[in-house]
C-alpha cells in the first residue's frame, strides 16, 4: 500500500515523459559502443516506461465525473503569458501513451544488426519516445508545441543518418513539410492567443469558440499542421519517400505512433476548439478524407516496394479516422440517436488509432526481418514461395496483414466497423464512397501474401531463415493484441467511453 | 430458456477450440489432428441434434418457436443506444441447418483422413477445416447480423486458406485470392446494408423480444421510409445485403470465383464450395427474409427485393448449367452445377419463401457433398486425374464409388421420387403458382425447367464419360477403389439420401410445416400435376440426349472431340470458354482497377509531388531574393560603416588584423535583425 500510495501522489506523467529523456542522455554517454549492449540498455529504459503506464491504466477511473482528465499536474510557468505546465490524460491520452510504450521498445529491439554509432541512434529513439509521451499528455499549447517539435528533430536525424540510399532527400522533405505545418500551427495559436488570451486546450475548447476568438484563418493554419502529420491528401507527398527511406524501426515509430499525433490533434484540439469552422468546411474536408482513403489504397496497389505499399496503406487507414472525425463534427439535433452515432464514430477513431499503430508497426517489423534476410531487397516480386520454408513467418505476418485489412475477429475490424456505423448514419454517401478503399486494401494485402509467400519457392531464397525465437518474442505481443482486441474490444472501449461522451457533449453545445 | 439454447454457443466454440489447439500443436502430430477435429465435430453434431429435438418440442401449433440469448459485446457511448449486443438463436432455421452442417461436415472430416493421408501439412489442413466449421456454425446460430457478418468473413478467410492450401501451386494461390476478393466485393454491399439497418432500427439483433430488427416494429419503420428514388428503405437494405449473398453463393455476376476454387483439395470443395459455405448466401436471405418480403402497406405486386432475388437465381441457374455442359474437368462440372443449383435455391426463396429454398439447400448439401466426395474418390483412384476424357469404365474398378455416386447424381438430376426431385419440384411449383398471367412472370419457371433439362444432360454426360466405356487413362496404372475411410462417408451420405426419399417419410411436408410454423401455402393440385409431368419430361429429355450422344456412340479416345462439339463447334466453344466472363472481367474491371491504381500513383508522383517541387522552387527563389537583398542592400550600409571602423581599427590592432572584421559583422547583422524585429513589433501593436 505504501508504494502505491506513493505512486498515487507522484507526478506520474512527468516521470513518464522525462525518464526516457534522462535515459537518452545516459545511453548517449555510455562508454561501450557495442550495439548489442547499447540496445539492451535503451530497450530497458524504453520498456520500464510501461510501468507507470500500467499503473495509470489500473488506477484509471472508467467513468470520472464529467469525463474529465486524470493524473493531472498543473503548475504555473509563465503566468504573464498564461503558460502553465499542465499535463493529464483521459482515455484517448492513455491509449496513445500505451501505444507509444508498446511500439517504442519494439522498434528498439527491431533495430538488430549494428547501426553505425549506436549510442546516438538509440539515444535519439529514446528522445523521440520522450517527445511522444510529452505530446500526448500536454494540455497547454506552449509545452505541447515544444514536445511536438521535439519529436520532429530526432526523427529527422534518424532518417537522415541511418536511412536508405536516398534518405537525405527524404529527410529534408519530411522536415520541410512538417516544419511548414508546425509554423502554420504556431502562427495559428499565437493568433488565437491574441484573441482568447489562453494557451490552455481545455479553456480554449470551453471558451474560445463562443466569443469569436476562433476564426477561419486560424483554423486553416492549425488544420495545416495536423493535416500534414496524419497525412490528409494532398499534404501527404512527403510520406511514401520518408517511410520507405527511413530505417525500418524508425518507420515503425513513424507509422505506429507519430502518424497518430495528427489524428490526436484533430480529436483533442481541432474538433473541440474549432467546431464551427470544421462544420463550415465540412464538404471539402469530407471530400479530402474520401479521396485520401480511395487514392491511397489505389496508389498502394501500384507499388512494388513493400515499404512504399504499406506506407500508402497507412495513409489509407488513417483516412478512415479522418472521415469519422469530420462526420462526427456535423451539426445535428440533440437526439440521443445522433449522439450514439457520433460516439460510435469517435470510438472507432480512437480504437482504430491504437489498432493501426500496433498492426502497422508489426507489419513494418516483418518487412524489416525480410530486409535483414534479403540484404535490403523488399520488392513484392523479389520473392516467392517463402511459406514453404518459413511457415511461422508467413503465418504471423499473414495474421498481421489480415488484421490490417479488417478481418473480423482481429483488431482492425472493430475500429472500421464503428467508423462505418457512425459515418453511414451521419453521412451515408461518404461512407458508401469510402468502401472501395476497404476492397482495394484487401487486394494489395493479399497480393503480398500471394507474391511473397505462395507459389513455387524462388530458389534464390532457399536459405531464407524462419523467424528466430527472439523475433517471435518481439512480434508476439503485437499479434496477441490483435486477437485480444478483435475479440474483446471492450477492454479499451471501457477506457475511451467517458472521453468520447465528453467530446460528443462538447460538440452538441 | 431451454438448456439446448443455453449450450448453443458450444456448437461453434468446440471446433474453434480444436482449431486453436491444433494451431499450436507440432506439425507432425496427426493423431491430435484427427482426434481433436473429428471429436469436436461429433460433439457438435450431438449438440445440434439435441437442438433440433428441442426446437421440435417447442414447436406449437401456431407460429415459429424461437429462443434466443443475447449479451453485450461492446458499448461505445452513453445510454442504451450506445450498447452493441450479440446473441445466439435457436429456431427451426438454425436447427435444420446445424444438423445438416455438422452431419455433412463430420463425414467430410472422416473422408479427409483418407484423402489427405500423404500430405505433409495434414495437421494444418484439419486446423483450417475446424476453423471453417467453427465459423460456419457460428454464422448459423447467430442472432445478430453483426455476429453473422463476423462469422461470414471468417468463413471467407477459412475458405481462402483452404483453396490456397497447396500454396506452392500458383493457380491455387491465385484462386484463393480471387475467391476472397470477389466475395469481398459483395461483402462491401453487405457491410453498407448492415450499417444502414443499424442506423434505421438501432439494433442488429434479429430477435429481441419485439425490439429486434426482424420483428414487426423495425420492419414497419423501414417499410414506411423511402430512400432516394422512392424505394422503400427496407428494399434498399435487403438488396445491399443480397450483394453479400450474391458473392458468397456464387450468383451472377460474382460467380467467377467458385469454379476456380476447385484448386483446393477435394474435401474442401465438398464441404465449403458445395455443401455449406456457398449455401451461406441462401441462408442469409432466408434469415433476413422478413426484410426481403416487406412491402409498404397497400403496394401493388410482390416485394421488389424478392423479385430481384428470383431473377438473379433463375438467370444463374440456366447460365451455369449451360457452362457445365461443355466442361471436361470432373470437379468443374460439379462446380458449375453448384452455381446453378444455388441459383435454384435463390429462385426458390424468391418465389416460394424460406421453406422452399431451404429444403433444396439441405437436400443439395447432401447430394452435392456426396458427388464431390465421389469425385474425390475417383480422382484419388485415377491417380490425380481430373479430366473425364481420360477416365472411362471406372465403374467396374470402383463399384462402391460408382453406386453411391449414381445415387447422388440421380438426386441432382431429379429422378422422380428421389428427394432431389421433390425439392426441385417444389421450387418449380412455386415459380408457376400465381405467375401465369404474363410471359415475363412465367419466365423464371420456364428457365427453371430448361435448367432441369440441362442438369440432367450434363450429369449423364459426366457419368457416361467417367464411369462407362473403356478406361482411357493410359496403361501405366489402372484405377483402384478408395480405402474404407473414404468409402464409408460416401455410403453414409447415400444412405441418408435414400432414407429421405422413402415415400412414407415425406420430408417436405414435415419440413415446410416446421420452418414456416404451420403456414402452409395451398397450391392447386392441377399445378402440381402439371409441374410433376414437366419435370419428368425434363429429366427424360436430358438423360436421353446424353444417352444418345455419349453412351450409344461411345467415346473412342481421350482426345476425340466431344459429340456436341462436332455438331455445334462454335456454341460449344463459347460454353467451354464459360461465356468468356473471366476474360471480360479481365479486360474491364481488372484492367480498370489497374489503370486507376496507376493513375493514383502518377497523381502522386507527378501532380502532388510536382506541386511540392514547385512550392519548394518558389521558396528557394524567395530565399535567394532575401539573400540578395541582405547582401546588397542591408549589408552594404553596414559594410560601409564597418570599413570605416575597420580602417580605424586596422591601425590600432595591426597584430590581429582581420579578426575584428568578422566580429563586427556578426554584431552588425544581429543589430540589424534586432532593429528590424523591434520595428515590426512596434508597428504591430
Amino acid at each position: 500500500m505504501g508504494v502505491f500510495g506513493l505512486m498515487n501522489d507522484a507526478p506520474l506523467i512527468s516521470i513518464l515523459t522525462f525518464f526516457p529523456l534522462v535515459g537518452a542522455l545516459i545511453v548517449g554517454l555510455l562508454r561501450s559502443n557495442d550495439a548489442a549492449r547499447v540496445r539492451a540498455m535503451a530497450f530497458a529504459v524504453s520498456l520500464v516506461t510501461l510501468f507507470p503506464i500500467a499503473f495509470m491504466w489500473l488506477n484509471f477511473e472508467t467513468y470520472p465525473a464529467g469525463g474529465g482528465l486524470q493524473f493531472v499536474e498543473r503548475h504555473d510557468w509563465i503566468p504573464s503569458l498564461g503558460v502553465e505546465y499542465f499535463v493529464g490524460i483521459d482515455g484517448l491520452g492513455l491509449l496513445m501513451i500505451l501505444l507509444t510504450g508498446i511500439v517504442a521498445p519494439m522498434a528498439i529491439q527491431a533495430s538488430s544488426g549494428s547501426p553505425k554509432n549506436p549510442r546516438l541512434y538509440f539515444a535519439l529513439i529514446l528522445f523521440l519516445q520522450a517527445g511522444l509521451y510529452g505530446a500526448f499528455t500536454a494540455l497547454n499549447f506552449f509545452h505541447w508545441f515544444l514536445f511536438w517539435e521535439l519529436v520532429l528533430i530526432p526523427s529527422y536525424f534518424l532518417i537522415r543518418n541511418w536511412g536508405g540510399p536516398r534518405c537525405r532527400a527524404a529527410a529534408l522533405q519530411f522536415f520541410i513539410f512538417t516544419m511548414v505545418g508546425s509554423i502554420a500551427m504556431l502562427v495559428g495559436f499565437v493568433a488565437l492567443y491574441q484573441n482568447a488570451a489562453s494557451f490552455d486546450f481545455m479553456e480554449l475548447a470551453e471558451g474560445a469558440r463562443n466569443n469569436g476568438a476562433a476564426t477561419m484563418a486560424i483554423f486553416v493554419c492549425v488544420l495545416l499542421g495536423f493535416a500534414v502529420k496524419v497525412p490528409l491528401i494532398p499534404f501527404h507527398s512527403w510520406l511514401p519517400a520518408t517511410y520507405s527511406e527511413a530505417p525500418t524501426p524508425v518507420t515503425m515509430l513513424l507509422t505506429g505512433v507519430m502518424s497518430k499525433m495528427g489524428v490526436y490533434g484533430f480529436v483533442r484540439i481541432l474538433l473541440p476548439i474549432f467546431p464551427a469552422q470544421v462544420e463550415a468546411a465540412l464538404g471539402v474536408l469530407t471530400a479530402l478524407a474520401v479521396l485520401t482513403i480511395v487514392l491511397s489504397a489505389l496508389a498502394a496497389l501500384a507499388q512494388t516496394d513493400l515499404k512504399r505499399m504499406l506506407a500508402y496503406s497507412s495513409v489509407n487507414h488513417l483516412g478512415y479516422c479522418m472521415l469519422a472525425v469530420f462526420a462526427a463534427s456535423q451539426y445535428t439535433s440533440v437526439d440521443p440517436q445522433w449522439a450514439a452515432e457520433k460516439s460510435a464514430a469517435l470510438s472507432g477513431v480512437i480504437i482504430q488509432m491504437f489498432n493501426h499503430g500496433v498492426t502497422a508497426a508489426a507489419i513494418f517489423c516483418f518487412i524489416g526481418f525480410i530486409e535483414q534476410r534479403s540484404g535490403g531487397l523488399r520488392g513484392v516480386d523479389d520473392f516467392g514461395g517463402l511459406r514453404k520454408i518459413a511457415p511461422v513467418f508467413c503465418g504471423l505476418m499473414g495474421i498481421s496483414l489480415f488484421a490490417s485489412l479488417g478481418l473480423p475477429g482481429l483488431s482492425g475490424f472493430v475500429g472500421e466497423f464503428l467508423i462505418f456505423k457512425g459515418v453511414f448514419a451521419l453521412n451515408s454517401w461518404a461512407a458508401a464512397l469510402a468502401t472501395p478503399g476497404l476492397l482495394v486494401t484487401a487486394v494489395f494485402l493479399l497480393k503480398i501474401l500471394q507474391r511473397v509467400f505462395s507459389g513455387p519457392l524462388n530458389e534464390k531464397w532457399a536459405g531464407f531463415a524462419e523467424l528466430t525465437t527472439r523475433e517471435q518474442m518481439l512480434v508476439a505481443p503485437a499479434v496477441a493484441l490483435m486477437f485480444v482486441l478483435g475479440v474483446y474490444p471492450q477492454l479499451f472501449l471501457n477506457l475511451t467511453n467517458s472521453t468520447v461522451v465528453r467530446i460528443v457533449n462538447q460538440l452538441a453545445n | 430458456m431451454s438448456e439446448a439454447t443455453q449450450t448453443l454457443w458450444l456448437i461453434p466454440t468446440l471446433p474453434l477450440l480444436a482449431a486453436g489447439a491444433l494451431a499450436l500443436t507440432p506439425r507432425d502430430n496427426r493423431t491430435a489432428a484427427k482426434a481433436l477435429s473429428i471429436g469436436s465435430m461429433a460433439l457438435a453434431l450431438l449438440l445440434s441434434i439435441r437442438g433440433l429435438l428441442e426446437s421440435l418440442r417447442l414447436q406449437g401449433d401456431h407460429g415459429v418457436a424461437r429462443e434466443f440469448f443475447n449479451f453485450v459485446w461492446l458499448s461505445f457511448g452513453a445510454g442504451e443506444a450506445g450498447v452493441l449486443k450479440l446473441g445466439v438463436v435457436l429456431d427451426p432455421l438454425t436447427a435444420v441447418m446445424l444438423v445438416m452442417v455438422t452431419f455433412v461436415g463430420l463425414l467430410i472430416f472422416i473422408f479427409s483422413v483418407g484423402y489427405m493421408e500423404h500430405d505433409a501439412n495434414f495437421k494444418q489442413f484439419f486446423c483450417f477445416l475446424s476453423l471453417f466449421a467453427a465459423a460456419m456454425l457460428g454464422l448459423i446460430v447467430s442472432n445478430s447480423l453483426l455476429l453473422l457478418f463476423i462469422c461470414w468473413e471468417l468463413v471467407g478467410v477459412a475458405s481462402y486458406l483452404l483453396i490456397g492450401f497447396w500454396f506452392h501451386n500458383p493457380e491455387a494461390a491465385a484462386a484463393a485470392k480471387k475467391a476472397f476478393i470477389t466475395t469481398r466485393i459483395g461483402d462491401m454491399g453487405f457491410l453498407l446494408g448492415m450499417v444502414w439497418l443499424y442506423a434505421e432500427t438501432g439494433t442488429l439483433l434479429f430477435y429481441d423480444g419485439g425490439a429486434g430488427c426482424l420483428e414487426q416494429g423495425a420492419i414497419a419503420a423501414m417499410v414506411a421510409k423511402t430512400a432516394a428514388g422512392g424505394i422503400a428503405v427496407s428494399t434498399c437494405i435487403a438488396l445491399l445485403i443480397f450483394c453479400g449473398a450474391v458473392g458468397k453463393s456464387g450468383q451472377l455476376p460474382l460467380h467467377v470465383w467458385l469454379p476456380d476454387a476447385m484448386e483446393g483439395p477435394t474435401p474442401v470443395s465438398a464441404l465449403i464450395h458445395a455443401a455449406t459455405m456457398v449455401a451461406a448466401g441462401v441462408f442469409l436471405v432466408a434469415r433476413m427474409f422478413p426484410v426481403f418480403e416487406a412491402v409498404p402497406p397497400g403496394a401493388e405486386g410482390g416485394a421488389t427485393a424478392l423479385t430481384i432475388v428470383t431473377w438473379v437465381g433463375a438467370t444463374t441457374a440456366v447460365f451455369a448449367a449451360l457452362i457445365a455442359v461443355a466442361q471436361n474437368d470432373i470437379k468443374r462440372i460439379l462446380a458449375y452445377s453448384t452455381v446453378s443449383q444455388l441459383g435454384y435455391m435463390m429462385l426458390g426463396i424468391g418465389v416460394g419463401g424460406v421453406a422452399v429454398g431451404m429444403f433444396h439447400l439441405i437436400m443439395h448439401a447432401f447430394f452435392k457433398a456426396l458427388l464431390f466426395l465421389g469425385a474425390g474418390s475417383v480422382i484419388h483412384g485415377c491417380h490425380e486425374e481430373q479430366d473425364i476424357r481420360k477416365m472411362g469404365g471406372i465403374k467396374d474398378h470402383m463399384p462402391w464409388t460408382f453406386y453411391t455416386y449414381a445415387i447422388g447424381m440421380l438426386c441432382l438430376t431429379g429422378l422422380p421420387f428421389l428427394v432431389g426431385f421433390v425439392s426441385k419440384d417444389e421450387i418449380l411449383v412455386s415459380a408457376l403458382h400465381g405467375n401465369t398471367d404474363s410471359l415475363v412472370s412465367l419466365l423464371p419457371f420456364l428457365m427453371g425447367l430448361f435448367g432441369a433439362v440441362l442438369t440432367s444432360f450434363y450429369m449423364f454426360r459426366q457419368v457416361f464419360y467417367a464411369f462407362y466405356g473403356e478406361y482411357r487413362g493410359g496403361d501405366e496404372h489402372t484405377p483402384h477403389e478408395s480405402p474404407k475411410v473414404m468409402v464409408a462417408p460416401l455410403v453414409g451420405l447415400a444412405a441418408a439420401l435414400v432414407f429421405f426419399s422413402l415415400p412414407k417419410l415425406n420430408p417436405w411436408g414435415w419440413f415446410s410445416g416446421f420452418l414456416e410454423g404451420g403456414h402452409h401455402h395451398e397450391i392447386p393440385t392441377g399445378h402440381v400435376a402439371v409441374v410433376i409431368f414437366l419435370s419428368v419430361v425434363a429429366f427424360l429429355v436430358g438423360a436421353s440426349l446424353a444417352y444418345r450422344l455419349y453412351f450409344r456412340r461411345g467415346i473412342r479416345s481421350a482426345d476425340a472431340p466431344d459429340a456436341l462439339q462436332e455438331r455445334f463447334p462454335e456454341a460449344f466453344e463459347t460454353l467451354a470458354g464459360r461465356f468468356h466472363v473471366d476474360e471480360l472481367y479481365e479486360a474491364s474491371v481488372i484492367k480498370a482497377n489497374a489503370w486507376l491504381a496507376k493513375m493514383a500513383d502518377l497523381l502522386d508522383r507527378k501532380v502532388w509531388n510536382g506541386i511540392t517541387q514547385f512550392v519548394t522552387q518558389v521558396a528557394v527563389m524567395f530565399a535567394w531574393f532575401a539573400r540578395l537583398f541582405d547582401e546588397y542592400v542591408i549589408n552594404l550600409g553596414f559594410d560601409f560603416g564597418c570599413r570605416r571602423v575597420n580602417d580605424g581599427g586596422r591601425f590600432a590592432t595591426k597584430p590581429q588584423s582581420g579578426q575584428i572584421q568578422s566580429y563586427l559583422r556578426v554584431i552588425g547583422i544581429s543589430l540589424a535583425v534586432g532593429v528590424l524585429l523591434l520595428t515590426w513589433g512596434c508597428s504591430g501593436s
